[in-house]
């Protein structure tokens, strides 16, 4: 249900074209020395050796039974970007399970973001099929199909039209297993949809409407931030026992580009993962804020002159821990407790709005964990409680400058 | 055109190929059903007839037939023998003309602005032009709209001047429509998107980038766009009731709902037909079928006859009418809407635009159909010319006066294009404001003194916004305090 598909594909596809507009939201002051963006980020595996040892990677050929191996011989990769990568898990999944079918608005053009390129034409009209303009009608479907037993991998053209389906996911694939005293259930649905902001969407194409279904338990959310975790994710995710909604940053379909191993392989659900080590502060996303933390870490330890007398030296030496939440619902409450108990200050960053958000859900789980070890409140820089405005997205998306200012403020609470 | 931009549209064309075990049932024939010879009486409580023979059927038409198409000019602008030609005289027909020009003519100039030293793009005629500006012809002009996406036409018939559309265009202090709010903004688009522009279906593209503005005018009677598709078919159903009870406006006007086919498949489409037959308002449901909805073709949004086959299951009074043909749409919108007033009910148009020369009823017709061909045949279905050769035609119209237009035209949106360009956006405080009506939740105002403080302390030395500051209308200083 788009509106506006081509337009936003059209400014997505801006977002990692050229080294002009790479990263658009993230631009770096060109004043202020050079900081990290996503076409620059160390957050990103882009060696064949640092993509076969990604954290958490189990590889499905291997006797699952068995211990997680490293030995990486024999393995390749090959550059992706994060659309090329739901693409080869998708393949994958297909291969090797001859119920999967993938079906959505346009996908079998290839998609509007390119995530189902040829695979009509790899696995036939049968398996990769055109939808009428129907959400409601899309995920009904694949709640059938998964309902048989069948892998139903369904794609929500934008996050922000899955709303007419609201109804299919949160009142019966989430409580299908429930209802039906655990004889049925919808384990095989994947919806995967395009979420976040590209910087220009304006109110129905910047959304990120993951807290909506906080409460809608059975269902599970997903959000990767690189072409690595949207391989391993996604396939872990179609086969998942549970019904996951997987939600793909959408600036990221191009401008986040790695090494991504050739062959199958997953990575674990409702697991965070710790991007880097720290002791002072934990600042926790998921998704494209991710690499505004990157940038404002940098500008945190090296600040660009014309922001050097607003970091106080003493805060430049802070280790601060980056979380990667990955798992929105059931989110790893083991791996945040454990860091905030170390560090006794959180920072949450997102793109919805604070007001019923996944970071004020986590606040409150950890200020009631974490109470006699917090030296600070848990601090939730997010957008604001309006709706995403065209013209205003600049001040109205968290960027690298809300984040400094939010980690600066923590610490020196 | 580069070697990319037609691999896409190839791709696309050949996405439009039904897959073959999806299109096995077409080879069975429609049937309506069948009046029983004997009596058997009928159903209690019902008017349905018994029969003895059992029949099924899935068309309101007898056997292999579709809805007829109502049309009054051919294809190069002549009554057809025993057509009803609607009442204009010279000076509405010329108006239409002129706002049917106008359309192309905003495209191309904002189009070419853009575009400005970059390479040419090959351009189509999207050739809606008739039915939005026929149909807003026969509309009262305080009519309550409520549109998709592309009937600018009809603002422009009511009289939204060119420098509102160049305002919504692009976001500026004069956007009254969103206050900068919704997307698009043309002038970004182009400076930075043409891989895109490139890459898709241009019939597509345009209407959506060029001809997509978020427009809204209650002076207008038109009410603001929404990017979700089909949210506004039930709301006009809630609009048209709301008419009914309004003894100032009660068998004056009603409410009309723009719609695509591709929108017909939201559930919103079904729930506002059903609303506005059971709940009985006047409400004029207006569906334009061109064949497309991005990549997908009707084909495949649809399996039975169009959106007109719904209407009787409905029970909602229904026609079909040539999209192109402005005089058609002109005669069949001001009939639905004189019904629909008369009776309080629903009424419903579908217009066929077939702006690509796409067969909308055949399976592949156009996977591998030559572009010569589709030229073609987009010249002599092109509303724009047709209408013209019926000005002709009276001798309402010469070809000074075509000159005349096309320059005036051109001259006045460039005018008013250029204007815009030179204005800056709403002042930055209106990030916050109407989000509620009444006292502002405290959320609300301390998100803005957050953001405020937030621009004092790095408003200037933090590039990406000390750049972006410069846009607003006053540089956010009425939040800064600077």
């Amino acid at each position: 249900m788009i509106l506006l598909r081509p337009h936003v594909l059209a400014r997505l596809q801006s977002s990692g074209t050229g080294p002009d507009t790479d990263g658009a939201t993230l631009e770096p002051p060109p004043a202020g020395g050079h900081l990290p963006s996503i076409a620059t980020s160390k957050l990103l595996r882009t060696s064949r050796d640092a993509a076969l040892r990604t954290p958490g990677l189990r590889w499905t050929d291997e006797d699952p039974s068995g211990p997680t191996r490293e030995l990486v011989g024999g393995r390749e990769t090959r550059k992706m970007n994060l659309y090329q990568a739901v693409r080869d898990a998708m393949s994958h999944a297909m291969m090797k399970d001859d119920t999967a079918v993938v079906f959505g608005e346009d996908v079998a053009f290839g998609g509007v973001f390119r995530c189902t390129m040829g695979l009509a034409e790899e696995f036939g009209q049968e398996r990769v099929f055109n939808t009428p303009l129907t959400e409601q009608g899309i995920a009904g479907f694949g709640i059938g199909m998964a309902a048989m037993g069948h892998t139903a991998i369904a794609e929500i053209q934008f996050a922000d039209y899955i709303f007419p389906a609201f109804d299919q996911i949160v009142n019966e694939a989430a409580k299908i297993r429930y209802r039906s005293g655990n004889q049925f259930n919808v384990g095989g649905l994947t919806i995967r949809t395009p979420t976040m902001s590209v910087g220009h969407g304006g109110l129905y194409h910047s959304q990120s409407p993951e807290g909506f279904f906080l409460g809608a338990s059975g269902i599970k959310i997903v959000i990767p931030r690189s072409p690595i975790q949207a391989k391993g994710l996604l396939l872990a995710a179609i086969r998942d026992p549970n019904p996951v909604i997987f939600m793909e940053p959408k600036i990221l379909y191009r401008s986040a580009i790695e090494q991504v191993p050739n062959d199958d392989y997953e990575l674990p659900i409702s697991k965070a993962e710790t991007l880097i080590h720290g002791s002072d502060v934990t600042l926790l996303s998921w998704g494209t804020p991710i690499y505004h933390c990157e940038t404002a870490l940098s500008m945190l330890s090296s600040p660009p002159p014309s922001l050097a007398n607003l970091v106080p030296e003493s805060l430049r030496r802070a280790r601060v821990e980056l979380i990667d939440l990955r798992t929105i619902i059931p989110w790893d409450v083991e791996t945040i407790t454990e860091s905030v108990n170390r560090t006794g200050r959180l920072v949450i960053v997102h793109e919805a709005g604070p007001r019923g958000s996944v970071g004020a859900e986590i606040s409150a789980e950890i200020q009631k964990r974490c109470f006699l070890k917090l030296n600070a409140p848990v601090k939730l820089i997010a957008g604001w409680d309006t709706p995403v405005a065209l013209q205003f997205e600049k001040f109205y998306t968290p960027d690298a400058i809300r984040i400094l200012d939010g980690i600066m403020d923590t610490l020196s609470y | 055109m580069p070697a990319s931009s037609f691999y896409m549209i190839r791709t696309a064309r050949r996405a439009s190929q039904i897959p073959k075990f999806l299109s096995l049932s077409r080879t069975m024939t429609t049937t309506a059903p069948i009046i029983p010879q004997d009596r058997h009486g009928h159903l209690p409580s019902s008017q349905s007839p018994i029969t003895t023979k059992m029949h099924f059927f899935n068309s309101v038409m007898e056997s292999g037939k579709q809805i007829p198409t109502y049309r009054v000019l051919d294809g190069v602008g002549n009554p057809i023998d025993g057509a009803e030609v609607p009442e204009l005289d010279k000076a509405l027909a010329v108006r239409l003309y002129e706002i049917m020009v106008l359309l192309p003519t905003l495209d191309n100039i904002l189009y070419n602005v853009q575009r400005q030293g970059k390479i040419s793009f090959y351009m189509t005629t999207h050739g809606e032009e008739a039915t939005v500006v026929g149909s807003a012809a026969a509309l009262a002009p305080n009519d309550e709209v409520l549109g998709q996406y592309r009937e600018m036409g009809v603002l422009l018939w009511r009289g939204f001047t060119l420098n509102s559309v160049m305002a919504q265009c692009f976001g500026n202090e004069e956007d009254k429509a969103t206050k900068g709010r919704q997307m698009p903004v043309v002038s970004d688009f182009g400076k930075k998107n043409p891989t895109l522009r490139r890459s898709c279906p241009q019939s597509l593209l345009f209407q959506n980038e060029i001809i997509s503005q978020h427009f809204g005018s209650t002076e207008h009677h038109f009410h603001t766009i929404s990017s979700p598709l089909a949210t506004q078919i039930p709301q006009a159903a809630g609009v048209g009731y709301a008419l009914k009870r309004d003894p100032e406006r009660r068998g004056k006007n009603c409410a009309v709902v723009y719609f695509g086919e591709g929108a017909a498949s939201e559930g919103d489409f079904h729930a506002g037909m059903l609303l506005a037959s059971t709940i009985p308002s006047p409400t004029l449901f207006l569906a334009r079928n061109n064949g497309f909805a991005i990549s997908t073709p009707s084909t495949e949004q649809y399996h039975g006859d169009g959106i007109a086959a719904r209407g009787p299951g409905y029970g909602i009074d229904t026609i079909r009418v040539d999209g192109n043909d402005v005089l058609a749409v002109l005669g069949a919108v001001r009939e639905a809407r004189k019904r629909c007033i008369e009776s309080g009910r629903a009424v419903l148009v579908e217009a066929m635009t077939y702006r690509v020369g796409h067969h909308s009823t055949s399976d592949d017709s156009f996977a591998y159909r030559a572009r010569a061909e589709v030229e073609e045949r987009k010249k002599v279905d092109n509303p724009i010319v047709r209408f013209r050769g019926f000005l002709e035609s009276r001798g309402w119209w010469t070809t000074e006066e075509e000159e005349g237009l096309k320059t005036r035209l051109k001259t006045d949106a460039l005018h008013a294009f250029k204007r815009a360009d030179g204005l800056k956006r709403h002042e930055l405080k209106e990030l916050f404001s109407d989000v509620y009506g009444g006292p502002e939740p405290w959320n609300i105002s301390e998100q803005r003194n957050e953001l405020s403080e937030l621009l004092r302390k790095y408003g200037q030395v933090w590039e990406p916004w000390r750049k972006e500051l410069d846009k607003f209308k006053g540089k956010g200083e009425e939040l800064s305090g600077k």
